[in-house]
């Protein structure tokens, strides 16, 4: 606890870490020492990891190896599964947001998730993107309201799509169209983190690159962090990766270094395809 | 010696007759297929036993076919006999008087003849004895011939290439079904039952005095307004979803989304024993406990206000039967209607919705209140729905402290009476059949079949539309 | 901790806003917790109260009586055959009130104390020992002894039901000096001292006018009634026993509440009892006749044995019926039943059924069993077709559950390895799901052992003095029973009914406690 809200800025990096990155420039957030359990099995182990700023750190590794549980950490997701225990401290702007005083509601206003499969709530697509607004009361007016609204969506590059049916309900878009409102929904909050739990696995390789495109597009304003299944797509979008092992983080750096230079055994048999 | 066939125990004999042929023909077919295979006839396509069981049915079908024509008709057939040799004073008697004259002759049969100093009377006894030995015997020949024709013709087709097995399967398939269509049996029972007595109720009372009129006597003199019934039914189930909807739901919430899987565990399982209890319990609980209680309330009410100079009349009716109390209980005994219901459909809303709430920032009850419940606002309905039928469709506790009174009146301590207390009050004690008063219990037993068909059919509509949704 | 205003986190305005929030959602938890402690606060309200009424009736006071079994009272010329004297309540009980009589002289003076004695006994309560004597003959002229219940009303009496009453220990009397015919004055320092507070500090009326409160004063088998009291003395009338008994005692009294005239017992009535009870002739036992004996008028003497059986009966034709076809269904409409029209509207049909009201099928059986098929009224047998057809749907949607747990992959087992789909259906899938059906179809028959409206509407609520022997004998069935013995007047009957739902509940436990043994120990996850 002593050391957790010393507000120190990010010049202080841990340094301890053995894969330091060369071209680390402002860690959004910083986490130390994570470990997380399910009851008494313990699913991630001492894992280390910056979280830089406007760019997209891409989580890969084999499925069962804590990625998707680690990033459910950095908005504290895991709150809400019964059995689950984070311990280690996530630093973000000087806070850790682990800590007990830390209402998870307001961190999740500035951390937002995009999940795997696309979850609109059964409603308009209007009322999608505006609840997020609403509920934090970010809209002094019903014409901010609006405008919010159009902007998530314009950022989502789906207002052109749906701006003539914003009262239609958002279970009548398709696949690609509901995980970009997803994305808008999330936009719309004014986050400054975005986490994406493999937010195109469940989506045809056409509403797929539309998601690319838009996640290319976003990196310019937030911090982004994803979890994804396919080499490719990591590589494609992202700046850092990072490769998760049977919940160890078995090596991070540049992404043009983790896929043509990896300096770990492990992390090269698996992108080669030789497990996983 | 006629005489004494009618004493015959038809139902023992009966069965004991169709368990002898049946055993018998099933072991006459089987070995006739044994020896047939020991004789090496080629392969056969079915194994003895199914030509056991195949002579089997055809025997018992038939028979079991005359058996059931004897139960239901048998008896109908003697008095239709015995009517046409009653002497010609007899013919001249009104049919209900002679229909229950001719019930104490087959009572007085069937204890054993009639010894008593009216000749007459003993002299039909022993003649409907007679009638009765002579259908009783008759049936008992007609039976045996049924049974032994399709004993024969069965008998005949076991052959190494008779497939018995499919038309063995394919009876027992005829068979299963007339199971399942015994559900609809009792439906179209229910159906006719309830229209034809409700439609000879309404040649006498037109069906508008009834529904709509304000007046209900219908022990004492024959007014039948149904209005104050329904007014009852509907004030004392509207008191009841007041108490259980709110309960009940917030219940479903609190346990599907805040409580641990401890509580949960616990919890679930007692709001279950509400449903458990027989309603006549509840009854007593509220005859017992609610009932006085709510009375003594009302009446300091009535006290204080009078007191205060407020009224000067008292101001409740402050009844020691009141709608309130059956209401207030009625409503505690819907609780786990409107709860498990509830709790399930909430529990079949996607996790990922929940998250989807969570992710923005929005808090337990946030999440709840404008993603949980929206999603399963069909399923709450339609369990609302069912439990309101439930409530006008429940009788114990408001025949045991609701009251008789039939009126109309808001206030919630003066007693009242519904459809179901009623329909108990007429037909319970001494009732005569064809008289408008036991007929009016068939029309309010129409009424609240249809109210709380209209509401079930909804509600199931809606539960199955949403089944499709999240499955 | 630290500086709260500091971080984006901890900004005030974000905060402010996030309190309200956090305050709306605890008062969400809160409903949620009170919506729960209400339906548990009901319940174990309705649990409370009827359980502590049935553990009032649980044991019941008897009195023993020593008698000569005179012949010439029980077995006169002409009343003597073995089937007269099981019937002959009067000369058995005059033998009980002459010994009650024996016991209290005093009232044997004038007519009425003579019949306010006799009420002590209910005339029928001698009916087991009639019957016994008649049995066996030999005991005739034989000094035996007769247990019988004590009036209902002086049993709640004792047990403290009846009124409300405050009993306190006196000190010491010194002296008793006879006044008038039986008025005694009894004196003692400061002995009345906590009456006398108590009478002026509670508007407590003493005395004999009808409206007044009563106060009795009782040592060992001597009871008298105050009718006037000071610190120091006390004015009483003698009611039974021997004045002279006060006499160096420490008397207690009991102040009861509600005046004489507003009860069911007379102050001379509970003077006998309290006598009989310090002779050791009342004990208080448990009430076995609640199983053993029918129903009766008189709620000392009323069981529940014929409803109890009357409702085994009825629910072994619900079950010999309702189980067999239930299941039958389940599997024509699971395995066999094409898609079509017809077996959705069978679908439908049972689906609503299940919701139709009880006493729609009570209307079912009156028009169509009693009616159309001129079945027996009040029998067990069209008692136990109407619970049947009321419980099939139940049946047949458990049984179906069960059915589809099964797995599709054992059917396909079967049809492998060339068996027919009746036999795949008979000999493994039903099989596998026995422990499903077999446990809807006990609940199923736990719902109709409670059901009452519809048998009421079939004339199961008739006055059952016998124990049906058959489904055709005239029955009641144990909701029915507690139905009607709710609706009785006396005060005795609320505790007899409760007792009798807990009867019912017993069952209802059992049948619901095997449904749990079987599932835990046939859970089978596929």
């Amino acid at each position: 606890m002593e050391s957790t809200v010393t507000s120190a800025p990010p010049a202080t990096s841990p340094g301890t870490q053995a894969n330091e990155p060369e071209r680390l420039t402002f860690p959004r957030i910083e986490c130390r020492d994570i470990n997380v359990f399910y009851g008494d099995k313990q699913a991630i182990f001492d894992i280390s990891l910056p979280i830089p700023d406007r760019s997209v750190t891409a989580l890969i590794g084999p499925s069962g190896c804590g990625k998707s549980t680690f990033l459910r950490c950095l908005n504290r997701m895991n709150d809400t599964i019964e059995s689950c225990r984070v311990e280690g401290q996530i630093i973000m702007d000087g806070e850790n947001i682990n800590d007990a005083a830390i209402d998870p509601v307001l961190l999740r206003s500035r951390v937002g998730m995009v999940f795997q499969k696309p979850n609109p709530f059964p409603k308009s697509i209007y009322d999608n993107i505006s609840y997020g607004p609403r509920i934090h009361g970010l809209a002094a007016s019903r014409e901010d309201l609006d405008g919010m609204v159009e902007k998530s969506l314009r950022r989502a590059g789906l207002w052109e799509e749906v701006k003539d049916r914003l009262t239609a309900p958002a279970n009548s878009l398709s696949g690609g169209q509901q995980q970009r409102l997803c994305i808008a929904r999330a936009i719309a909050v004014q986050p400054e983190v975005i986490l994406m739990d493999e937010p195109c696995s469940a989506l045809d390789p056409v509403a797929t690159a539309r998601i690319e495109e838009l996640i290319d597009e976003l990196r310019k304003r937030y911090c982004i962090v994803i979890v994804t299944h396919s080499m490719q797509q990591a590589a494609r979008v992202s700046q850092r990766t990072a490769f998760f092992h049977l919940g160890i983080l078995v090596e991070m750096g540049e992404t043009d270094q983790i896929f043509t230079n990896p300096r770990e055994r492990r992390t090269e048999d698996y992108i080669t395809g030789r497990f996983g | 010696m006629v005489q004494q066939l009618g004493h015959l125990p038809m139902g023992w004999l009966m069965l004991a007759l169709l368990a002898m042929m049946a055993s018998g023909a099933f072991f006459v077919g089987r070995v006739q297929a044994e020896r047939f295979s020991a004789a090496g006839s080629g392969r056969f396509h079915s194994r003895p036993n199914y030509h056991g069981y195949y002579v089997a049915m055809w025997t018992v079908v038939p028979a079991l076919v005359m058996a059931m024509a004897y139960g239901l008709l048998g008896d109908d057939i003697v008095r239709a006999l015995l009517r046409r040799e009653l002497p010609a004073s007899f013919s001249a008697m009104p049919p209900i008087e002679l229909s229950v004259y001719l019930d104490s002759i087959s009572r007085a049969a069937s204890q054993g003849g009639f010894s008593g100093s009216d000749r007459i009377f003993s002299a039909i006894t022993n003649r409907f004895l007679e009638l009765q030995g002579v259908i009783k015997t008759v049936t008992i020949g007609l039976t045996t011939l049924c049974a032994g024709s399709g004993f024969l013709l069965a008998r005949r087709r076991v052959a190494p290439g008779f497939r018995a097995r499919n038309k063995v399967e394919g009876g027992m398939e005829a068979f299963l079904f007339l199971c399942a269509a015994v559900a609809i049996a009792t439906t179209v029972g229910i159906v006719a039952s309830l229209l034809y007595e409700s439609l000879r109720f309404f040649a006498q009372v037109p069906i508008w005095d009834f529904l709509l009129g304000t007046r209900w006597n219908a022990q004492t003199s024959a007014e039948f307004g149904a209005l104050p019934l329904f007014f009852g039914t509907f004030m004392i189930a509207l008191i009841a979803m007041l108490i259980a909807a709110p309960v009940g739901l917030f219940a479903a919430i609190y346990l599907s989304e805040y409580a641990g899987p401890r509580v949960r565990g616990s919890v679930k399982p007692i709001l279950e024993v509400l449903a458990g209890i027989p309603t006549v319990v509840y009854g007593f609980f509220a005859l017992l406990v609610v009932a006085p209680t709510i009375r003594t309330i009302a009446v300091w009410i009535n006290m204080t206000l009078i007191n205060a100079g407020v009224t000067s009349e008292p101001f409740l009716a402050a009844q020691p039967t009141s709608a309130l109390a059956a209401g207030l209980v009625m409503g505690i005994m819907v609780i786990p209607f409107v709860s498990s219901l509830s709790d399930d459909v909430i529990n079949a809303v996607p996790q990922t919705l929940r998250d989807a709430a969570y992710a923005m920032g929005a808090t337990k009850s946030e999440t709840v209140k404008h993603v949980v419940l929206p999603a399963a606002l069909p399923g709450i309905i339609a369990s609302l729905l069912l439990a309101v039928s439930r409530a006008i469709g429940e009788t114990m506790i408001v025949v045991m402290a609701a009251g008789q009174r039939a009126r109309i009146s808001a206030d919630p301590t003066a007693d009242l009476t519904t459809i179901t207390v009623q329909i108990v009050a007429l037909l319970t004690g001494e009732t005569e059949f064809d008289s408008p008063k036991t007929l009016s219990a068939f029309a309010l037993g129409l009424v609240l079949f249809v109210i709380t068909l209209i509401f079930n059919l909804i509600a199931l509509r809606v539960v199955q539309k949403y089944r499709e949704k999240y499955d | 901790m630290t500086n709260l205003s500091a971080g984006p986190f901890r900004n005030e305005k974000a905060l402010a806003r996030l309190r309200k929030r956090r305050a709306a959602d605890t008062r969400f938890r809160l409903y949620g917790l009170s919506a729960i402690g209400f339906a548990l606060a009901a319940l174990s309200l309705l649990v409370f109260s009827i359980g502590a009424q049935a553990l009032s009736a649980a044991t019941y006071h008897v009195v023993k009586y020593d008698v000569v079994l005179d012949a010439a009272v029980i077995a006169p010329k002409g009343k003597d055959t073995p089937d007269q004297i099981s019937r002959n309540v009067d000369g058995f009980y005059s033998l009980v009130r002459e010994n009650l009589k024996d016991t209290f002289p005093d009232a044997r003076d004038d007519r009425r104390s003579s019949r306010e004695l006799g009420e002590l006994m209910t005339r029928l309560a001698v009916l087991p020992t009639a019957r016994k004597v008649a049995d066996n003959p030999t005991l005739m002229g034989q000094k035996i002894t007769i247990t019988a219940p004590l009036n209902d009303d002086l049993d709640l009496y004792l047990k403290g039901a009846a009124s409300p009453q405050k009993k306190v220990k006196l000190g010491k009397v010194v002296s008793v000096e006879a006044e008038t015919g039986r008025t005694y004055r009894l004196a003692g320092p400061a002995a009345f001292k906590v009456i006398e507070s108590l009478v002026s500090a509670e508007r407590f009326e003493v005395g004999d006018a009808v409206d007044r409160q009563s106060i009795l004063l009782t040592t060992g088998a001597t009871t008298g009634k105050i009718s006037d009291v000071t610190t120091d003395s006390a004015v009483i009338d003698l009611l039974t026993g021997n004045a002279d008994d006060f006499k160096g005692a420490t008397p207690v009294a009991r102040l009861i509440g509600i005046p004489q005239s507003e009860r069911n017992v007379t102050d001379q009535q509970i003077a006998w009892t309290l006598a009989l009870k310090d002779m050791g002739r009342i004990s208080r036992v448990p009430h076995l006749s609640l199983l053993t004996h029918t129903d009766s008028t008189y709620p000392e003497l009323a069981g529940a044995l014929a409803a109890i059986v009357g409702s085994l009966l009825t629910m072994f034709v619900t079950a010999f019926i309702a189980v067999p076809i239930g299941i039958f269904a389940s599997v024509y409409l699971e395995e066999f039943a094409p898609r079509n029209r017809v077996t959705e509207i069978i679908e439908v049909n049972i689906n609503n059924l299940a919701a139709v009201p009880s006493i729609v099928f009570g209307l079912l059986g009156a028009a169509v069993f009693l009616g159309f098929f001129g079945l027996p009224r009040s029998a067990p047998l069209v008692g136990g077709l109407v619970l049947a057809l009321l419980t099939l749907p139940t049946i047949i949607i458990a049984s179906r559950a069960a059915l589809k747990s099964v797995p599709p992959s054992i059917r396909a087992a079967a049809l492998g390895v060339g068996a027919s789909k009746m036999q795949s259906v008979f000999h493994h899938v039903l099989p596998l799901a026995g422990p499903g059906i077999f446990t809807g179809a006990i609940l199923g028959m736990a719902r109709a052992l409670g059901e009452t409206a519809p048998l009421l509407l079939i004339g199961m609520v008739a006055f059952v003095a016998d124990v049906p022997s058959g489904p055709t004998d005239e029955a009641t069935a144990l909701p029915v029973l507690i139905y009607s013995w709710s609706t009785n007047a006396e005060r005795a009957w609320e505790p007899m009914t409760a007792a009798v739902i807990v009867i019912l509940l017993m069952f209802l436990i059992v049948m619901n406690g095997i449904v749990v043994l079987l599932r835990r120990r046939f859970e089978r996850r596929w």
